[in-house]
């Protein structure tokens, strides 16, 4: 009975997963290109910000530097594409492979060294810092003048990966999907569980053998390899990568915003969070440029973090389905009782 | 020292920031016996638990597991040579289910083959964790979070199992029922180690006790005996 309650609100979860991305193709087919190209960005930071989502919310590591990421993955797929005309699919592989080892080199330096916690997360900043101005002094990758893809074509090339702007929203839109539906695979695997083990309580896992160091260092070379795939789309969209714009901290914001907003650790949170919060960040940004205000969009970001943090601590997500279940349970105890008096 | 020892451990020193916590503590665990370690609070009695299962490193002294040394070893391999342990306060996973703090006990090598059978097991002896295995551990009460933290100790298919007070924070009629659980067990073949405040129910349970104090061993002895001595008497059965 148990059994099939559970089947029951698997198949309610993944059925909603996929409602929602089935309404995000279609806007997708009748939006106006503005839309499409602010949806798009809204899209890979939902990937991305999963990516983070899966290191903090599951494995309990706080990253604020996770555009050290993003940009190994841009500049991968910019390089071997700009310069040598290999596809980004290689250069997204090759990306993220670069990432999750440097991910893994750095989580096995500060975990050896005992260095957790926001200090470790002081310390991806450092890191994200670091190659930010390493990459805007390397004259290979075009120094603080950056890299150019050339002009779009308008033709769709899957082989690749080029396109018109619908093209790359639909690449963001199954990135998206692939991120919300790993995230849940993933949370419900073994890694799920020993991951929220050692957030939880770090000596309890490794008293039942869990190799809690292990499995950190594991954690945050995921996240970094999946942060950098996102960051090799990003840069293919934005179709110009400098140092400032892709490895500064404003992308680490936007990559820990849908997450923080929506709700962390949950699978759907980050999506719900990146629609909440770059439209406004955009939004603002062309307002304050009209009015001249600068900085009105990171205003923006500031109050939207104020009023969650305020208002839903948790998130928007978990709120929503606080409010669901509100509405839901009494009628269904309430369809119970009425079988029980026919039984 | 009795050739048949399972568990033997030799001169048994722990240091915590330069102050001893164990000073040189020596006791052996025959396979199949329930003995206890008893004494008060402070008197090294979680650090004798944790040293052993690898969680604190000791400065001197040996811990040999079927005759092989162990006391230098990781946590997840002491686990892998069936010791596990019920630590003090539960350490429950409050945010994961039932069945996943389970599960995670039941992630070693030497378990994982016969995980289901023994996940059935476990909800047999305590069917209250079967009728809540989709519920957040934190949600259950204490005495749940306490046969949580023996389950999961179970699904690790041990040889010798620790309990570090496993009555704290419990009604004396729970404390009963768990005695009975850990005797239970112990019945059916897994060796235990229990430290207890709680002198007077836990010699009753076991065959042989060792009394600390100070991070040593002040005494040691069949239960019956040390429910005789006049010093166990006055210290702890405040007689």
């Amino acid at each position: 009975m148990q059994r099939t309650s559970d089947q029951a609100s698997d198949a309610k979860r993944w059925g909603a997963g996929v409602a929602v991305f089935a309404v995000l193709a279609v806007v997708g087919g009748v939006s106006s290109a503005y839309v499409i190209s602010l949806l798009t960005i809204v899209l890979l930071f939902t990937f991305m910000g999963q990516s983070w989502n899966l290191m903090l919310g599951i494995g309990g590591q706080l990253s604020i530097g996770h555009a050290l990421f993003v940009g190994i993955g841009a500049y991968a797929v910019a390089i071997l594409n700009i310069k040598y005309g290999i596809t980004p699919w290689i250069g997204l592989l090759l990306g993220a492979a670069i990432a999750g080892v440097v991910g893994a080199v750095l989580a096995w330096l500060s975990f050896r060294f005992e260095v957790r916690g926001i200090y470790f997360a002081l310390l991806t900043i450092a890191a994200a810092e670091f190659a930010r101005i390493m990459f805007g002094g390397w004259d290979y990758v075009g120094g603080m003048q950056g890299l150019f893809y050339p002009a779009p074509s308008g033709t769709m090339d899957l082989a690749m990966l080029r396109g018109d702007s619908q093209f790359y929203y639909f690449v963001a839109l199954v990135l998206a999907a692939v991120g919300v539906a790993g995230t849940e695979l993933i949370s419900r695997s073994y890694w799920g569980y020993v991951w929220r083990a050692m957030r939880d309580d770090d000596e309890a896992a490794r008293a039942l053998g869990v190799r809690t160091f292990r499995h950190k260092v594991l954690v945050v070379s995921i996240s970094a390899a999946g942060a950098a795939i996102g960051g090799g789309v990003l840069g293919l969209v934005q179709g110009s990568i400098f140092p400032d714009s892709i490895m500064g901290m404003g992308i680490s914001v936007d990559v820990l915003i849908g997450p923080v907003v929506g709700g962390l650790g949950t699978a759907f949170g980050p999506l719900i969070g990146s629609m909440a919060a770059i439209p406004l960040h955009h939004a603002m940004g062309s307002l304050g440029d009209s009015l001249g205000i600068p900085g009105l969009n990171s205003v923006a970001y500031g109050a939207v973090l104020i009023l969650v943090v305020w208002f839903l601590p948790d998130g928007i997500w978990p709120a929503v389905v606080r409010l669901y279940e509100a509405v839901q349970l009494p009628a269904r105890s309430r369809i119970s009782q009425l079988r029980k008096v026919e039984e | 020292m009795p050739d048949d020892a399972l568990l033997t451990i030799d001169d048994l020193c722990v240091a915590y920031d330069g102050s001893n916590a164990l000073n040189g503590v020596s006791l052996h665990i025959g396979r199949g016996e329930l003995i206890c370690v008893v004494g008060a609070n402070g008197a090294g009695k979680t650090s004798l638990i944790r040293s052993i299962a690898g969680i604190v490193p000791s400065s001197r002294g040996s811990v040999r597991m079927n005759g092989i040394e162990i006391s230098r070893r990781p946590p997840w391999d002491i686990c892998e040579l069936g010791i596990a342990q019920v630590a003090e306060g539960r350490q429950i996973f409050g945010a994961l289910s039932v069945e996943d703090n389970l599960l995670i006990g039941g992630s070693l090598k030497r378990a994982k083959q016969e995980r289901a059978g023994t996940l059935d097991f476990v909800y047999q002896l305590f069917g209250r964790l079967r009728e809540r295995r989709h519920q957040l551990a934190g949600t259950l009460s204490g005495g749940e979070q306490q046969m949580l933290a023996i389950g999961r100790a179970i699904m690790s298919k041990p040889e010798v199992v620790m309990f570090d007070e496993p009555s704290i924070g419990l009604s004396p009629a729970l404390t009963d029922v768990m005695f009975g659980v850990v005797k239970s067990l112990n019945d059916q073949g897994i060796t235990v180690l229990l430290v207890e405040q709680n002198v007077a129910k836990s010699l009753a349970l076991s065959s042989r006790g060792y009394v600390l104090e100070n991070g040593s061993v002040v005494l040691h002895g069949s239960s019956g005996e040390l429910l005789e001595n006049p010093d166990v008497q006055r210290a702890y059965l405040g007689m």
